[in-house]
């Protein structure tokens, strides 16, 4: 926790601690201590008065079927990103790992999209597959697939998730590839005059020693599906149609600043809060383990 | 910068496991792919950002540039659809910039603190610091809102910056660091009567460059890409950041948006993420994986 050799004096350090917990407090705490408190009320429709209704607002929303789709939404749309960024990464981490020569270019090459905002990811495949001027929808239109995200719930749940998982094929094959590389050339070897073949060595020996990696990922690839990509739905779908794309911090996005229902966004942050605090606490625990590895 | 996967100028002797003949060149192939592919909609963008309207809303559009380049980006820059496109920049990089000056200050000095002193309240403000970990702002956005507007700080660089440094990744960081440093060199510095601010000055600042540096570039990318505190505490199109300002040049309603500027718009947003992590992208890897381990 600290150094056997500390310095004298006490007002000082609180000086230096003062303005990270100035800042925490003012940005952090207060707002959050707020938006545990308003979850508890409901403003009436001018904003003048505040009900106390206790649990009322969560007891809503779990019965709420829109809340709850959002759920299943933010479930399905977190799995989807997860798997569509991990698994090309892992693949092409692999493949480049074989390689002696060209490995860094193709590195420098692929951390390109991970510079990419989401925001922008969204633009840009929302430019690609835009219904009217989109390349990609031209050519599926040829082929007679009449591609329409607008309108098709699940075209746009598709959309969102491929631009969502794009730039974050970066991020994990980078941690891929230096998990690969520190497994010493030594244990491959040696499967491989034991007569192992590639795919039982990459079964038996590879994937069990890149499983704190892909454990890490999978959780860090989940925090990023749930807050992160507000980005790319705000900007390819809205939510929309129909909420089909609606993840949970959209609507609590949605909720408080557009349907200014200030009550059930606090509830839905209050709801948020646990859900990140578990994946927290899921992380650290893993993150312990993985020291005894 | 690619030499990393083999540091040696002599290539060792390949390994038995490494692929020669047919399977290089399949593995090979297959990176260029895997390349090709995430770059596609980027070369997309760029293409867009080169050719004229008509080429673009008339499908499909040309997959190689156009002549078009210099009158979109100049009139990107300098006219833009609501507001010069120069001006976002301007406003992006302050944001950016002052998110990862103000965060790596602000936590360089109270790592120090918790790490170099003991005061009463110490372990209090470790955990207050420590909670900040568990809520991105995208959780606590409302009241959060309500806090900034409260101070008047709407469409304010302060209103910008400040609540995104209220979070204590990097403080972890450094105490993580400072934990490394030998006790030795703090004792020798009380030996000879330095005070406790010529130490960090003299001795622990200057051995905390490259953790300053790789954390800079984390950080820089994360102000950079900001969305959706831009989107809400900026309505005044002159505060706009260029990664959210980007949707506003949508047009509402069924008006054919301005592609070529917008594709230039988001290349442009796209650049300086991208050079500062091409250009270090030793210190960006290391500052990746000190950060989130």
């Amino acid at each position: 926790m600290e150094k056997r050799v500390t310095f004298k004096g006490w007002i000082l350090p609180l000086c230096l601690i003062a303005p990270q917990v100035l800042v925490s407090a003012i940005f952090f705490f207060y707002p959050a201590g707020q938006a545990i408190w308003q979850s508890l009320f409901i403003p009436d429709p001018f904003g003048l008065s505040m009900q106390y209704v206790g649990a009322g607002n969560f007891e809503y929303l779990l019965s709420d079927p829109y809340y709850r789709t959002s759920f299943l939404t933010t479930a399905i749309f977190s799995t989807l990103v997860t798997l569509c960024s991990m698994i090309p990464a892992l693949f092409l981490a692999v493949v480049a790992d074989r390689l002696i020569k060209g490995a860094g270019v193709y590195r420098t090459m692929l951390i390109w999209p991970y510079a990419v905002a989401p925001a922008i990811a969204g633009v840009l495949w929302l430019f690609m597959f835009n219904t009217r001027v989109g390349v990609v929808s031209w050519y599926l239109g040829q082929l007679g697939y009449d591609w329409n995200h607008v309108l098709n719930g699940g075209e746009a749940m598709g959309l969102v998730v491929v631009a969502s998982a794009w730039g974050r094929i970066s991020y994990n094959f980078l941690f891929f590839f230096a998990a690969l590389q520190a497994i010493p050339k030594s244990v491959i070897e040696a499967a491989a005059i034991d007569g192992a073949r590639f795919w039982k060595r990459f079964w038996t020996i590879v994937l069990p020693l890149l499983s704190p990696t892909t454990f890490f990922l999978l959780v860090v690839n989940i925090v990023y599906a749930f807050f992160e990509t507000f980005g790319v739905i705000h900007t390819i779908t809205s939510g929309g149609p129909q909420q089909s794309t609606t993840i949970l911090v959209y609507k609590v996005f949605s909720d408080g600043f557009v349907g200014q229902d200030l009550g059930s966004s606090a509830a839905q942050s209050v709801i948020l809060l646990v859900v990140v605090g578990a994946l927290t606490i899921f992380q650290f625990k893993f993150i312990e383990r993985r020291v005894h590895y | 910068m690619t030499a990393t996967v083999n540091p040696s100028p002599n290539d060792p002797p390949p390994g038995m496991v490494e692929k020669r003949g047919a399977g290089l060149w399949l593995s090979h192939i297959i990176m260029i792919t895997g390349v090709l592919i995430v770059f596609f909609p980027i070369w997309l963008a760029f293409v867009a950002s080169t050719v004229t309207q008509p080429e673009i809303v008339q499908p499909p559009m040309p997959l190689l540039p156009g002549d078009q380049f210099w009158n979109n980006y100049r009139e990107a820059l300098f006219s833009g659809v609501n507001v010069p496109v120069a001006t976002m920049l301007f406003n992006s990089l302050i944001m950016a910039m002052g998110i990862a000056i103000g965060k790596i200050v602000i936590s360089l000095l109270s790592a120090f603190a918790i790490v170099y002193f003991r005061f009463p309240g110490k372990m209090i403000f470790f955990w207050m610091i420590f909670l900040t970990l568990m809520l991105p702002v995208e959780v606590r956005i409302v009241p959060t809102y309500e806090v900034v507007a409260g101070f008047g700080m709407l469409n304010s660089y302060g209103g910008l910056i400040l609540p995104l440094i209220a979070s204590a990744t990097a403080t972890f960081l450094f105490r993580q660091f400072y934990l490394t440093i030998p006790d030795e060199l703090a004792e020798a510095a009380r030996v000879d009567g330095a005070s406790p601010m010529r130490f960090f000055w003299d001795i622990l600042f200057p051995m905390s460059r490259t953790n300053i540096a790789a954390l800079f570039v984390i950080l820089f990318i994360y102000g950079w890409n900001q969305y959706l505190w831009p989107l809400l505490i900026t309505t005044d199109p002159s505060m706009n950041t260029i990664v959210m300002g980007i949707k506003q040049m949508f047009p509402s309603g069924d008006d054919t948006a301005n592609w070529p500027v917008i594709m230039a718009t988001s290349i442009l947003a796209m650049i300086p993420p991208i050079i500062v992590v091409i250009s270090m992208q030793k210190l960006f890897i290391r500052g990746l994986v000190d950060s989130e381990k």
